[in-house]
């Protein structure tokens, strides 16, 4: 698909460099933790060390790459659908979505043992929220057609949800140090199982995005542009929709609301390789997947052996590095131009 | 000779106000048409809608099928349309830009064709952008921005052109290789069609269409007096136009 010769070579070793980044915090993944590197030599002679790094760091680093691969490709989609390097995975209120669902699961299940216990009803409730939330920004925007419209609907409905958990969060003092936790994000109690539904969200939207690399290329002339292409708006943007929606949807419910991954990603990508988003989306995958993994690794051991929520590290570095961007007069600080949402439509 | 395109009583609202009323036009395949009027008077409109990128009430056909019954793909082949101060992907490559111009040629699964190429190459020479080819187009001025999108538009390859403000952004010697590009398009059978405000330069055109408040005054080439007095007249008298060295030049009335 490229055409300058040199963005057909560079995204393959960007995407090699990550992987074995990937590898590499993997391992490290398996080593980090109280016990330290004792448990990972000790796994082949020793039950206990077998089961800690099996059961405890080998999901929890794998459960970190996943939800990062997919918040980097729900950013990556929010960007491009948007044409607006602003979006992230939580601007269609997803985020606020999942915080009242939460919100709202641990006042009825208590946040005690039962809402400990009952972890596959508090992801599923932070999956529906996450879901319904952004279902009810496209009710609200009537259809998918109209990028500002879409916008407008998820500044609304993330408001409106927002204040709606804060207020049921006072009205139940009780579940505020949980819903806490889920707000900051944290991977700590990621499981296989929780790895397995992440890595199923993440090959369905993979598989719904991928495909429509193409129109997201033409969107970025324009949504009139890419009509005279030839390209199916209508049907691409509910798939790349649903594909954005999965993405946050299965992120936000295992690992919390984890900030600044999802917006961070694709600028990375962009910025080392300027490429389409034929290449775009699958980097900006495999950047995500490494800067949670690796942040992760970092809350793990900045505060060891406490455990600092990775969101607020995540947030941190994010955060810092979008100002630097910001500062050099890069996109980020072009995406406040309205004509960069769709806005003169 | 069937025309290349063809609107029968085209009617365009835009967010329920009329814009188009009831449009008859008959564009010569092979020719190069400008169409000018003052702001508001819904030239892009007008382009829009023969592009078939906005609802109508009415008909267009292209080389006699109705619009609407050719597919979206087949339409891209056949009908390139560069709009007016559309957004560029900053993070792009003008290369990959132009690349973009080929998607209606290129299968869904399947890489850039040699042909494919070949056309950005020859798209990116025809418009002068060949040596910026692999810089971002965040990085380029107005004026080569301007011509990595022409190039774009250039590489669909299809017989029929609609062009709004083409010449936006462009310096004198790129206006006229705008124009030398044009008649090399004509040269191939192609069928352009431009909305332009600088009117010395339409008069270069084989034909003018001429609108005012959303419905088409005149249509004619630019030799006949007829024309010419149809433009300074929707301009309000404001201009006039001269012969000068066997063309045509418009010069602003005043004092």
């Amino acid at each position: 698909m490229s055409a300058s010769g040199q963005s057909t070579f560079k995204p393959a070793w960007l995407a090699l460099l990550l992987g074995s980044l990937a590898m590499l915090g993997l391992l490290l993944g398996a080593g980090a933790g109280s016990t330290g590197w004792q448990a990972l030599s000790h796994a082949w002679s020793n039950d206990a060390a077998w089961q800690i790094v099996r059961d405890i760091r080998l999901p929890r680093s794998t459960g970190a790459w996943l939800a990062g691969a997919l918040l980097g490709l729900a950013g990556a989609l929010a960007q491009g659908l948007f044409r607006n390097p602003l979006a992230d995975p939580f601007l269609l209120g997803s985020a606020s979505g999942a915080s009242l669902a939460v919100c709202l699961w641990l006042s009825l299940a208590g946040s005690g043992a039962l809402a400990a216990q009952s972890l596959l009803g508090l992801t599923g409730a932070a999956f529906v929220g996450a879901f319904g939330a952004v279902l009810l920004t496209v009710a609200l925007s009537r259809g998918v057609q109209h990028s500002l419209r879409l916008l407008l609907a998820g500044v609304i409905v993330g408001v409106v949800l927002g204040a709606l958990s804060n207020w049921l969060a006072l009205l139940r003092p009780d579940v505020l140090q949980a819903m806490q936790g889920f707000l900051l994000g944290s991977t700590a109690f990621v499981g296989w199982p929780a790895c397995l539904a992440m890595a199923l969200a993440l090959l369905a939207a993979s598989a719904l995005a991928w495909p429509l690399a193409r129109v997201l290329d033409a969107l970025s002339l324009g949504e009139d542009t890419a009509r005279s292409l030839g390209m199916p708006l209508a049907a691409a943007r509910w798939w790349l929709l649903a594909a954005f929606a999965l993405a946050t949807g299965a992120a936000v419910a295992q690992v919390g609301l984890i900030a600044f991954v999802g917006l961070a990603a694709p600028h990375l990508v962009r910025a080392l390789v300027p490429t389409g988003y034929g290449w775009q989306l699958p980097l900006a995958t495999l950047m995500g997947a490494v800067l949670l993994l690796w942040a992760d690794l970092l809350a793990r051991v900045l505060m060891a052996p406490q455990d600092m929520p990775v969101g607020v590290l995540t947030a941190v570095i994010g955060g810092g590095y979008l100002l630097l961007r910001m500062s050099r007069g890069s996109t980020v600080s072009r995406g406040l131009a309205p004509s960069d949402v769709g806005a003169r439509r | 000779m069937k025309p290349a395109l063809q609107a029968r009583g085209l009617k365009v609202a835009l967010a329920g106000r009329p814009v188009l009323h009831g449009i008859d036009l008959s564009l010569a395949a092979g020719h190069w048409t400008c169409v000018l009027g003052p702001n508001g008077a819904g030239k892009s409109t007008l382009l829009k809608a023969l592009a078939g990128l906005l609802p109508f009430e009415g008909q267009v056909h292209w080389q006699g099928q109705a619009l609407d019954a050719i597919g979206p793909r087949e339409r891209a082949r056949q009908l390139s349309w560069l709009g007016q101060g559309e957004p560029v992907p900053e993070d792009l490559p003008a290369a990959d830009v132009v690349m973009l111009g080929r998607l209606p040629h290129q299968g869904w699964w399947s890489a850039a064709s040699a042909q494919d190429r070949q056309g950005v190459e020859a798209a990116l020479k025809a418009t002068g952008a060949w040596p910026w080819r692999e810089r971002l187009m965040g990085q380029l001025s107005g004026g080569e921005r301007q011509r990595v999108l022409l190039a774009r538009a250039l590489a669909v390859d299809a017989p029929t052109l609609l062009m709004d403000e083409p010449l936006a952004h462009l310096d004198p010697p790129h206006q006229v290789d705008w124009l030398e590009q044009v008649q090399c398009l004509k040269a191939q059978g192609k069928t352009v069609l431009a909305v332009l405000h600088d009117i010395g330069m339409a008069l270069q055109a084989d034909a003018v269409v001429v609108m005012q408040a959303g419905r088409v005054l005149h249509h004619g080439p630019c030799a006949d007096p007829a024309t010419q007095r149809a433009i300074e007249a929707v301009f309000d008298q404001r201009i006039a136009i001269h012969p000068l060295d066997g063309r045509w030049v418009a010069l602003p009335r005043w004092g």
